[in-house]
């Protein structure tokens, strides 16, 4: 089984409220994945800075955590990639911010720079918490492509390891593959049989990906598959929402230019309005 | 190609019964399309060209299953500015060119256009242009014609021509003004009469019968000549051998100036905004609960309006009153639209001589009383109830329509109903933010096999075809569950059309629920409209009427609940056939047992719609029963054997008792299983009791007397007549 490893996690610290809880979890998902962490700080180093950071991972070096911090400064999104490269980091971790007022999460500019250049793995925390939080159910994108089965089969390995108890394969379906326009009963009809062979398609599909993955990755999960309905890319994280998921598996895509931002579609979407914890892998 | 025979077959049988409701149809068409015609000051036979043509063209091409097209009330206001400032020949040039851009809509698949606009200020815009009918064509009804150079003077006039009929130095003006108030109360009273052989002639057509008789009785009985004035006698529709030389030909040069345009546009708005909501009611009251193809059939209204534009004929809409006679006719297919358009040149060729016997202002008289149905003070009132910052959007729209002209109008509407979402939401963020994105998900699931909708931010006309899309495209059998309680706003327009999608689910036996926005209420107070038009939050005032107190100590006495309050969750009502070309409205009064299984009620509901539509108050008991029994109505011999006629139902002899067969009419589908059912003790029963309408629709019963709401004594025969009838049937 071909999946996503995690051997080194990233987590760029600033000193900031959440901190405490931001190291928490990094080193949490670093004891999890049995990683290597790298802590960087973008900015001067001081005795001062280093002692906070030491004294947050206090706890977690009784259950032989390895860790790095570095501090470099300059700006801050060139700083990170590089590093990125540099100590060959799997999966960097990126704290989300909070709409005022409403319940809505949204990346800052620097984080979502990141993000579509960053060339490994990234997770999207949008509540960080120095109380775990457990991370029951994962939906991750099914979605055909060359990489839906890598995807898939990486979904589980990281279930695997945060102890999930539920596994969902998303499978969107555009409007675009349901040829027929939908004007009367008899289109409607004709719509309707090709959604479900569409459906049945995908379903078997997905089947064969999870048959493929070894049983020590599924025991104690449960899986189903759902196909949705709706624009790409963004009505998975939709989905996510009304689920109540806590974590949201997708992949990256290609670079996205000044279009994309422009005319948003797909990912981006994702990253305007985080459902849950987003996990975007490369 | 069993099914193409199969379908051959249906559509032949169906055939004299669409014959018969396109020869009802054209009695009211003939009138209209003449008055409709007249009031955009086009010749009279313009409106006849177009509903001809539009009935062929089409019947053949179309999308849709029951809907009439011909002229329509909406145009007129529009027709009456292109005539004036274009001249006659160049507005039939506009009605071609907005042929050619409708039929562009159907092709570019734009029949979701109409979801864009506000309801309120389509209400708006429809009410301003049933003032300009009203406001011109009242002068002409009470006998004094005049010419004014804008909507709104022809209103403010009113009251001058009311005194100016009891002023008039000829007589012959003031016969012309009572024939004129004589056709509009025959229009107002007229769908009072429940009788259902008086209803077979619709009331625009006796004015014209009774119009042309008492011109006949004036030549030769009386022997006098007809006493109203004959500039006030119908007159321009050529003799049938004339039509063909008479047809105009179209002026395209002022094709390249902005009024041509103006006209252009505003023609082709109107036609398609009235032919599409005309299409969704329609849709509504079809028994064969289809979906019309509106792309296609936009596209056959196009191609009509071009045919009828070169032909001196004015636009071709689809229009809602003629398709709802037709529905409650019987037409069940496009042929009806076909054959009310050869009766209609039936008419022309015929009587072409006849109809200048006919007194113009009983005609504007049709004309009044459909502007009066458009901007009546009960669809204000209506408005009203959902909230106040409707009716604003509501007079902005009508306002500005009146005032200056349609486009603005309705651009007005639009902004108006922008700013207070705005308003409302506090937040014009929401708006820019989202406005973009694709907020709806839907999807099957997979445990329960319905389908669950989430619309996500903001849901109002500005996105409203998102949601729309999807819910397009689940079969409307199947249970739906659409979930707003991630959305920070639902306006007005949105849970109007999703009202119409519940009525839509609940009568092909789906179901269709909205759930989250409880919160709504609780959480910011506002989103109005929302309280509202949730179904079934209705409350009839506290202090109850003496009927209702003592409907309340009925129930005491026969040990029954008594509810007053307003329900219009009916469902347990949907299945009968009664109800199938018939919209329930509410329920009331009920007075029920504990397990709701034996209950009567007083109920609402409308046949028809637009100016055919009748609002129908009634009393009924509705018995569940434990056992299935077979489907089957039982009624008074003939009363309403034409509605059910077209369910494939017909009169079922029960031997042995000559007398109960001649009495009463039995319909139902499986002979054997009824007749079985009509065992001796039962037909002993129906033959020394009172008449009532009876109906099974498989597990239950339906009774009801007369369709008025009972009275007390009524109520008690009613209980007292079900009772006795439940221990038969279940013994």
């Amino acid at each position: 089984m071909n999946h996503h490893t995690f051997q080194t996690i990233g987590i760029g610290v600033a000193f900031s409220p959440n901190l405490k809880a931001n190291i928490y979890e990094a080193a949490r998902l670093a004891i999890f994945f049995e990683s290597k962490l790298i802590l960087i700080h973008v900015g001067e180093h001081s005795e001062e800075k280093s002692d906070t950071i030491e004294s947050h991972l206090k706890p977690f070096k009784d259950r032989e955590l390895d860790y790095e911090i570095h501090f470099e400064p300059g700006d801050p999104v060139g700083i990170i990639l590089q590093a990125i490269n540099h100590h060959q980091i799997d999966l960097i971790l990126l704290g989300a911010m909070q709409r005022e007022k409403f319940l809505q999460f949204y990346l800052g500019s620097i984080a979502r720079k990141i993000t579509r250049k960053a060339s490994c793995a990234v997770l999207l925390h949008i509540n960080p918490s120095v109380q775990r939080i457990p991370c029951r159910h994962v939906v991750v994108n099914g979605m055909k492509s060359s990489r839906s089965a890598k995807t898939i089969a990486s979904a589980f390995y990281v279930g695997h390891k945060l102890g999930s108890e539920r596994i969902t394969i998303v499978e969107e379906i555009g409007q675009d593959e349901v040829a027929v326009k939908v004007e009367d009963d008899e289109s409607l009809e004709k719509a309707t049989a090709i959604r479900e062979r569409l459906r049945l398609r995908e379903d078997t599909r997905v089947k064969n990906i999870v048959d493929t993955i070894p049983e020590a990755y599924k025991t104690g999960i449960a899986v189903t598959s759902q196909p949705i309905f709706g624009k790409r890319g963004y009505s998975i994280g939709h989905y996510a929402e009304v689920v109540r998921a806590d974590l949201l598996i997708i992949n990256a895509q290609g670079k996205s230019g000044l279009k994309d931002r422009l005319f948003p579609h797909d990912n981006e979407h994702i990253l305007k309005e985080l459902p849950t914890d987003v996990l975007i892998l490369q | 190609m069993t099914t193409k025979k199969n379908s051959i077959s249906i559509f032949l049988k169906s055939l004299p019964k669409n014959i018969f409701s396109g020869f009802v149809v054209s009695l009211i068409a003939l009138p209209l399309g003449l008055g409709l015609a007249m009031a955009s000051e086009a010749p009279p036979i313009a409106g006849i060209i177009a509903a001809i043509v539009g009935g062929v063209v089409v019947s053949i091409l179309g999308g849709s299953h029951v809907t009439i097209t011909g002229p329509g009330n909406g145009l007129v206001g529009v027709l009456l500015v292109a005539i004036t400032a274009l001249g006659i020949e160049a507005t039939y040039a506009a009605v071609i060119c907005s042929g050619g851009l409708l039929l562009l809509l159907g092709v570019f698949r734009m029949g979701k256009l109409a979801d864009f606009f506000p309801s309120s200020a389509i209400q708006g815009m429809l009410a301003a242009i049933g003032l300009i009918i009203l406001g011109k064509q009242f002068h002409v009804m009470v006998g004094n014609k005049i010419s004014r150079e804008r909507s709104i003077d022809y209103l403010v006039e009113i009251p001058e021509s009311v005194i100016m009929i009891f002023r008039q130095d000829s007589m012959s003006l003031v016969y012309a003004a009572i024939a004129g108030i004589l056709s509009l109360f025959i229009m107002a009273y007229y769908p009072k009469l429940r009788n259902r052989f008086l209803q077979l002639i619709p009331a625009p057509m006796w004015i014209v019968l009774l119009s042309i008789g008492f011109s006949y009785f004036m030549e030769y009985i009386i022997q006098a000549p007809n006493p109203i004035h004959p500039e006030y006698m119908l007159s321009g529709i050529p003799k049938p051998n004339e039509i063909v030389s008479q047809i105009p030909s179209p002026n395209f040069s002022q094709a390249a100036g902005f009024p041509f345009w103006l006209s252009v546009i505003s023609l082709t708005l109107i036609a398609s905004i009235e032919s599409l909501l005309s299409i969704k009611a329609v849709d509504k009251l079809d028994p064969g609960r289809r979906r019309s193809n509106v792309n296609k059939d936009l596209k056959a209204l196009g191609l009509a309006t071009v045919g009828s534009g070169f032909l001196g004929g004015i636009n071709v809409v689809t229009v809602i009153a003629r398709s709802s006679v037709n529905v409650n006719n019987g037409g069940s297919n496009r042929s009806s639209n076909f054959f009310h358009a050869i009766f209609l040149t039936l008419f022309i060729l015929l009587f072409s001589s006849q109809l200048f016997r006919i007194p113009l202002p009983a005609l504007m008289a049709i004309l009044v009383f459909t502007g009066y149905k458009l901007a009546s003070p009960s669809m204000v009132r209506k408005i009203f109830n959902i909230g106040k910052e409707q009716l604003i959007i509501f007079f902005t729209t009508l306002l500005f329509t009146l005032f200056v002209n349609l486009i603005v109008g309705i651009i007005a509407g639009v902004v108006v109903t922008f700013i207070i979402h705005l308003f409302v939401s506090k937040s014009i963020l929401l708006f820019v933010r989202n406005v973009q994105k694709p907020n709806v998900l839907m999807y099957k699931e997979i445990d329960s096999g319905g389908y669950y909708v989430s619309v996500k931010h903001f849901s109002s006309f500005l996105n409203f075809y998102r949601l729309k899309q999807n819910l397009e495209m689940i079969p409307s059998n199947s249970d739906v569950v659409v979930d707003f309680s991630l959305c920070e706003f639902v306006d007005h327009t949105v849970m109007d059309s999703l009202s119409d999608y519940q009525n839509v689910f609940q009568k092909s036996n789906g179901s269709f629920e909205i759930i989250g926005l409880d919160l709504h209420d609780a959480e910011s107070e506002h989103p109005f409209a929302l309280r509202r038009l949730l179904p079934g939050f209705q409350f009839i005032e506290k202090n109850l009427t003496r009927r209702q107190s003592t409907l309340s100590d009925i129930a005491e006495d026969y040990e029954l609940n008594y509810v007053p309050d307003s329900v219009s969750e009916v469902r347990f009502l949907e299945d009968f056939i009664f109800f199938r070309t018939k919209q329930i409205q509410r329920i009331y009064n009920q007075l029920l047992n504990d397990i709701s299984s034996f209950r009567i009620f007083d109920l609402t509901f409308s046949e028809g719609a637009f100016i055919a539509r009748e609002v129908v108050r009634t009393t009924m008991l509705h018995i569940e029963l434990e056992k299935d029994i077979p489907v089957f109505t039982l009624d008074r011999e003939g009363f309403l054997e034409k509605i059910y006629a077209f369910a494939g139902f017909r009169d079922i002899p029960i031997e042995n008792h000559s007398d109960f067969s001649r009495r009463f009419y039995l319909l139902g589908e499986d002979e054997e299983a009824i007749k079985s059912f009509f065992d001796d003790d039962l037909v002993h029963f129906f033959e020394s009791n009172p008449y009532y309408h009876i109906e099974s629709n498989g597990h239950s019963l339906l009774l009801f007397g007369k369709e008025r709401v009972a009275g007390v004594k009524e109520i008690k025969a009613l209980l007292d007549f079900g009772k006795r009838l439940k221990e038969i049937v279940t013994h």
